[in-house]
């Protein structure tokens, strides 16, 4: 018996009941299109931040404080430690250091109020070090900072929601009932998947410690590099200046953490990687059940053709050709349903979800594709090897 | 010259210990060529139980079936299955064709696994649905076809591929006094053509139509009667 007549019979079979068949192949449509899509999702997360920390700028290091260990006190990172930092003798890698706190606060203008959840206070070096552009009116000034004026650069989230449809510079705004004078607007920089990269806002440093953060630790010490190439001679300066200022010996535990961006682009990738582990898993569930599904109207399939099964044989099938007849069915049904779940999860993915957009990982394709057809392949292959195994009188008398 | 079917000592237990039933109880039976033969017998006296092993769609528990002399024990089952293909065209008494699927087709079922053509078997199928005269039906399916036309399309396939052996399993156990002659009509053709028929009655007229008449009694032949009309 031919080939072509076997794949004729398969083609009959899956024609014959169109609703089952339908089903069927849903059933692997939205397993293989959710395998593709979530994972796409959590790629689309991580390929963000990683633009993101790229849009910091190449020669920056951050200074964060840590937890002290037991025994030791930590110190606090102080505007004392930034100025020696930025110090042209003691560290000539280094081209600026500027001292941030940060804080959230409650932004309001007119009738409006927008919680801004990065308030910053640092000084004008910041906007260069941190590719910061201002896109409307200019940064605060040194001066400004010295005087501990009132003055704020908003960011464009900031912006649009308080000032929707109107110029912001000049104008006044109440930053936890406290009035600022809006000097800027930055640059959008775009969600970072996780986060809005744009729902921020800076101040001088003075005035945001008078007013709302007061005098206790700084959040961050942001250095910049004299060049990409001093990165690393910048590093070990840093380290020397702060182990003497903080009384660190050698071996001791630091209380401050110096990362590049490089360091921080690989810890930021690493929890979205989870992010992307955890889509995956939920993605493979999905397939899993559409897989479980399949087998089961596979089963339902077969048993409920095993008379059939029982007539072929009557007139002369061989166990080759019925078995072959039932596999090719299970992989057409399995190989429409992979291709129509992989083009659903490429017309999915162009929009975004959940404020990502998904891109789609190559091989996650493949693999969706192939264990659906695997699934298709084996759960149809044992009812119907179990049935193409009976005497056809068995097979006949089935109920 | 051998027998087309010859039988000896045949058994058939279905399950085991208390719950056994012996459905043949050692059954001897020579079908010559050529003849046409009648079983009869009471219900659940394994007259179906038989002529299911001899159209090896079962297989017995112990005892010997020569079918042209060689016995069938010896076969696998890919040789059974083509036996089933070319030697033996069995009729049910619930026609057992395939559902969703053209008369012609059911009919061509038996030449596709038996690796004919397209083009032959078309007409192959074609002529056996003229010869139990349902050549206008060719393309209903079972569910547009009366229980009369359903069997006679079960005989078009049963004969198709040119068995040397018609067995048949009360053909006109589910239909009317017309559709039984119409039936019956055609496997006295196919008798006269020369095939040896096997066929199981509940009735006199039926079995009047062959040759011979055996009566099963608890899976056992006890009456073996020649009608008149000899072959
Ligand atoms: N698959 C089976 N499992 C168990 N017992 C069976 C099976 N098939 C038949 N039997 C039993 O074997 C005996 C013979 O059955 P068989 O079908 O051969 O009878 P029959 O002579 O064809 O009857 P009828 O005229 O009603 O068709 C019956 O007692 C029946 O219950
Ligand atoms: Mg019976």
């Amino acid at each position: 018996m031919r080939f072509t007549e076997v794949l004729a019979f398969a083609v009959r079979g899956v024609t014959a009941n169109k609703l089952r068949s339908a089903l069927t192949t849903l059933g692997i449509l939205i397993g293989v299109a959710s395998v593709i899509l979530l994972i796409a999702v959590g790629n689309g997360a991580s390929v963000s931040v990683q633009q993101s920390i790229a849009g910091l700028g190449t020669n920056v290091l951050t200074i964060s404080p840590q937890r002290a260990q037991a025994g030791s006190s930590a110190r606090p990172l102080t505007v004392d430690d930034a100025t020696a930092l930025a110090d042209p003798v003691e560290a000539p890698a280094v081209k600026s250091a500027s001292p941030v706190v940060s804080t959230s606060a409650t932004a309001a203008h007119a009738d409006v109020s927008h919680s801004v959840s990065q308030f910053l206070g640092t000084d004008p070096a910041y906007f260069e070090t941190t590719n910061s552009a201002v896109a409307q009116g200019s940064p605060f000034s040194a001066d400004d900072v010295a005087q501990g004026r009132k003055v704020v650069v908003i960011g464009a989230t900031v912006a649009t929601e308080l000032f929707p449809g109107a110029a912001p510079v000049g104008q006044t705004i109440l930053v936890n009932n406290i009035p600022f004078t809006v000097v800027g607007v930055l640059a959008s920089k775009g969600s970072s998947g996780l986060q809005d990269a744009d729902d921020t806002a800076v101040a001088p440093l003075s005035t945001v410690r008078n007013a709302l953060t007061g005098y206790g630790s700084l959040s961050q010490i942001v250095v910049q590099a004299t060049g990409p190439d001093a990165l690393t001679a910048a590093q070990a300066q840093v380290t020397t200046i702060l182990d003497g200022r903080h009384g660190i010996g050698f071996g001791g535990t630091a209380d401050y953490r110096v990362l590049s961006q490089e360091q921080l682009l690989t810890a930021r990738t690493a929890t979205t990687d989870t992010f992307t582990v955890l889509l995956a898993a939920v993605a493979a569930i999905s397939l899993l059940v559409g897989g479980i599904g399949v087998t089961n109207i596979m089963l339902v399939t077969v048993t409920e053709r095993i008379r059939e099964i029982g007539i072929r044989k009557a007139v002369g099938a061989r166990r080759s050709s019925i078995l072959g007849q039932f596999l090719l069915e299970a992989t057409m049904l399995s190989l429409f349903g992979g291709a129509l779940g992989v083009a659903a999860a490429f017309i999915g993915a162009q929009f975004t979800i959940a404020g990502i957009t998904p891109v789609i990982v190559p091989s996650s394709v493949l693999l969706a594709f192939a264990v659906s057809a695997l699934i298709g392949l084996f759960f149809g292959s044992y009812p119907a090897g179990r049935a193409a195994r009976l005497r056809p009188i068995e097979a006949l008398r089935h109920e | 010259m051998t027998p087309a079917i010859e039988v000896r000592d045949l058994r058939k237990t279905y399950g085991s210990g208390d719950t056994a039933v012996h459905a043949l109880r050692g059954l001897d039976l020579t079908v010559d060529r050529g003849e046409y033969l009648a079983i009869m017998g009471a219900s659940g006296s394994g007259k179906s139980t038989l002529l299911n092993v001899l159209g090896c769609l079962d297989v017995p528990t112990s005892g010997r079936y020569l079918l042209d002399g060689i016995d069938t024990a010896e076969f696998g089952e890919a040789q059974l299955g083509l036996l089933r293909n070319r030697k033996i065209g069995f009729v049910f008494q619930s026609f057992n064709l395939i559902p969703r699927t053209t008369a012609l087709a059911n009919v061509e079922l038996p030449l596709v696994y038996a690796g004919v053509r397209r083009a032959e078997r078309r007409l192959r199928a074609n002529a056996a649905l003229r010869l139990v005269g349902l050549a206008e039906r060719a393309h209903h399916r079972p569910n547009e076809l009366s229980g009369g036309q359903q069997q006679r399309v079960a005989i078009a396939r049963a004969l198709v591929t040119g068995p040397a052996i018609v067995l048949a399993d009360e053909p006109t156990g589910n239909l009317d006094t017309r559709s039984s002659q119409e039936v019956m009509g055609i496997l006295d053709r196919l008798h006269a053509s020369g095939r040896t028929v096997v066929l199981i009655t509940h009735e006199d007229d039926v079995a009047a139509h062959a040759n011979r008449v055996v009566r099963v009694v608890d899976g056992r032949i006890v009456e073996n009667r020649f009608t008149g009309v000899l072959a």
